[in-house]
């Protein structure tokens, strides 16, 4: 059995981006699955699975009561942080591929800003009694104990090896506000920034300065997948699940792979894109809009050099002369990513890929049929390619 | 040339010359001999020692233990290396290029029949290989092994390979000396504590004295520990080895925000390449950021923040 091209997002769903929901996240995810069902043309008794992280607060059983969706046939959960997001689409087109289900809804709902903030030491996190923890235990005491932490060790190294800088860094960050600035729906939108700006801005982990991160935001999303020739069927025009893979490297660990003989890189991201090529039966070439997971600039370098787009230690070479804007040869999150739209884990970036599949998109690019989607760097990670037939 | 291109020139070399000249045995086998080592190891096999019961035997006669082989042609308290012999010349190249100490590691016999008292042994002994330079947690070494044959006229009675590391000598092994532990009771205040599994508390007891240990599996190091063979071998057992402590920042963050319980801001993380060859992360204490750059000696010191938690971190080498 073959997995590419048999299911696809035939609805998505989001709430508001904010910083501060005023509700719950049972609230919000509710609110998101039941927006992508409207969208799907389905309605909450259609569905029978539903997916989301494991990190997710919300339980399958509470979204499903809160929506009167009745029997579930299929539920499941990814582990890993932001490397999930893709996976739930994997995990929901598996799902309807084998008949397992018919329809199901992958979702990602939290108040990440106004509630648990990632950016903060999580000492659950340091104090989890299992092989993470243990993990945990060489690196949280020592004070490598936030996201931004565990990425600098990687981007100074990174710098050290191929000669990269800090402004290409912030090159990333500057593409990503510039796309958020005409998304009316982006948090940022109407609000560009400069190289200078981001140069200006203050250290959060040397060497990521404030404008290296991406946002805190309260909100949620959901994908409806049903298998294709059913999506062909509904009022959109499908985002084919072209191809849907996960990875894990060598030596992996959740943030702090530090003990490979390279540290500079993201192999489990090469693991994804090896299998995306393959199960597509595409280049990197052939891809018209990449929306790279930008939890942390220096990651989106390192994800073009492993997903095939040029060498190692080239992509600061790679975006130069606009080839990441809008009318570039690979225009790069046109939502304006995590950075820029919000960060809701991943999920808001399928979104926007199936957006420009269906030429909905606030930065709409033309004839834009191939989309790749990458999931959380430096976990275990995932990817997509959506494709509009 | 490298040094290491040095060596394997000599060893190639070496090896081409083939066996030594074979080396007869200072005496015969005989029944002398036989009785001391029997009796000092414990064999008492009467097939060895006892006329009447060895003519019963399969033997017919007195035969000597075959694991005696080495000892026909071993050259006495002043005996000195044959000029032609491969290993004192491998070794000299060796000791030549610093790799100065030695340590047997291993060695096979093959046994094809069976000594008796009169015969004459002769041994011959050619350079088989060399192989390194290998990290181990003794030091930087070379593993050479070499094959010798033991005949009586014409006919091989038996042979062993035999293989030695010539390493680096390290201080290691000892107890480091004037560890610092440094009383740190101001990061009890909010210390995010390890978690400690079986796997891992002989590292956190060890720093408690001023140890930073290292996990070995046979040759290899391991860090962060593990419960199982880097190889694979689910029979095999860890040990750990006392790191030296010294090593060169491979990587290193400068963290301004947010706050990290116990910590004062700004403070600069490490990750440390030992010596030893393995990543080891801890806070570079007492450093100002701008002068902390890859490849900056530092030394390993150890934060005592009370009775149940020693953290290790670094400081630059002085």
């Amino acid at each position: 059995m073959n997995l590419s091209g048999a299911a696809a997002i035939a609805g998505i769903g989001a709430t508001e981006f904010s910083k501060d929901s005023g509700r719950s996240e049972l609230r919000l995810a509710s609110e998101a699955v039941h927006a992508a069902l409207t969208d799907a043309g389905l309605a909450p008794s259609d569905v029978d699975g539903l997916v989301t992280f494991t990190m997710d607060g919300n339980a399958e059983i509470a979204v499903a009561r809160e929506l009167g969706i009745g029997d579930l046939r299929f539920f499941s959960r990814v582990h890993y942080g932001g490397g999930a997001a893709a996976a739930t689409v994997q995990q929901a087109a598996m799902a309807v591929a084998t008949g397992t289900a018919d329809v199901v809804v992958a979702y990602r709902a939290f108040n990440e800003r106004s509630g648990q903030r990632f950016g903060q030491v999580s000492s659950a996190a340091a104090q989890q009694v299992n092989t993470s923890g243990v993990d945990n235990s060489f690196t949280y005491p020592m004070g490598i104990a936030t996201p931004a932490a565990t990425v600098a060790m990687l981007a100074r190294r990174y710098l050290h090896d191929y000669g990269a800088s800090s402004e290409d860094f912030g090159r990333i960050a500057v593409i990503d506000r510039k796309h958020a600035a005409t998304n009316p729906n982006a948090w940022f939108h109407g609000k560009p920034i400069t190289l200078d700006d981001h140069q200006a801005s203050r250290w959060i982990a040397e060497p990521l300065r404030l404008l290296d991160c991406c946002q805190e935001s309260d909100g949620g999303v959901a994908l409806v997948i049903v298998s294709a020739d059913r999506a062909r069927e509904l009022p959109h025009p499908p985002a084919v699940v072209r191809a849907a893979a996960q990875g894990s490297g060598p030596d992996q660990y959740v943030m702090t792979s530090y003990y490979r003989h390279d540290l500079a890189a993201l192999p489990e991201m090469n693991v994804v894109g090896r299998q995306l090529w393959q199960q597509a039966g595409i280049a990197p070439s052939d891809v018209d809009v990449a929306v790279l997971y930008d939890h942390f600039t220096p990651y989106v370098l390192l994800q073009l050099e492993e997903l095939g787009f040029c060498r190692r230690g080239e992509a600061k070479d790679f975006i130069a002369d606009g080839r990441l804007e809008l009318d570039g040869s690979l225009p790069l999150n046109p939502h304006g990513g995590q950075l820029g739209e919000a960060y809701i884990h991943g999920m808001n970036g399928i979104a926007e890929a199936v957006r420009q599949l269906r030429g909905t998109a606030a930065n709409q690019i033309p004839d834009a049929h191939t989309v790749l989607v990458t999931a959380g760097t430096g976990v275990p990670t995932s990817g997509l390619i959506l494709t509009s037939s | 040339m490298t040094e290491t291109e040095r060596i394997e020139a000599a060893a190639e070399r070496i090896a081409a010359l083939g066996a030594s000249a074979p080396v007869s045995g200072r005496d015969p086998v005989n029944q002398a001999m036989v009785n001391n080592w029997t009796e000092a190891l414990g064999d008492d096999n009467p097939v060895y020692t006892d006329h009447d019961f060895a003519e019963s035997s399969v033997h017919g006669g007195l035969v000597a233990p075959p694991a005696m082989a080495q000892v026909w042609t071993m050259r006495g308290l002043h005996g000195t290396r044959a000029d032609d012999d491969p290993l004192g010349a491998m070794m000299a190249v060796l000791d030549e290029e610093g790799f100065t100490s030695v340590v047997a590691t291993n060695s096979t016999q093959t046994y094809h029949r069976y000594l008796r008292p009169g015969e004459h042994v002769a041994a011959s002994t050619r350079l088989e290989d060399v192989t390194g330079p290998k990290r181990t947690a003794l030091g930087e070494g070379w593993f050479v092994t070499t094959r010798t044959t033991w005949s009586a006229g014409a006919e091989v009675v038996a042979e062993m390979t035999f293989r030695v590391l010539k390493f680096r000598p390290s201080a290691r092994a000892a107890a480091p000396e004037g560890a610092r532990i440094i009383d740190a009771p101001e990061y009890a205040d909010g210390v995010l504590r390890p978690v400690i599994s079986r796997d891992t508390e002989f590292f956190w007891q060890g720093t408690k004295v001023g140890e930073l240990r290292i996990q070995r599996w046979g040759e290899t190091l391991r860090h962060p520990p593990g419960p199982v063979d880097p190889g694979g071998d689910l029979d095999a057992k860890p040990d750990y080895v006392v790191a030296r402590g010294t090593g060169k920042v491979y990587s290193y963050v400068v963290h301004h925000h947010p706050k990290v319980p116990g910590k004062r801001l700004p403070f600069v993380v490490a990750l440390v390449e030992l010596d030893e060859g393995v990543r080891v992360l801890g806070e570079l204490i007492d450093a100002d950021p701008a002068d902390v750059h890859i490849g900056l000696p530092v030394q390993a010191v150890f934060l005592r923040v009370d009775d149940e938690l020693t953290l290790p971190a670094w400081e630059v080498a002085t």
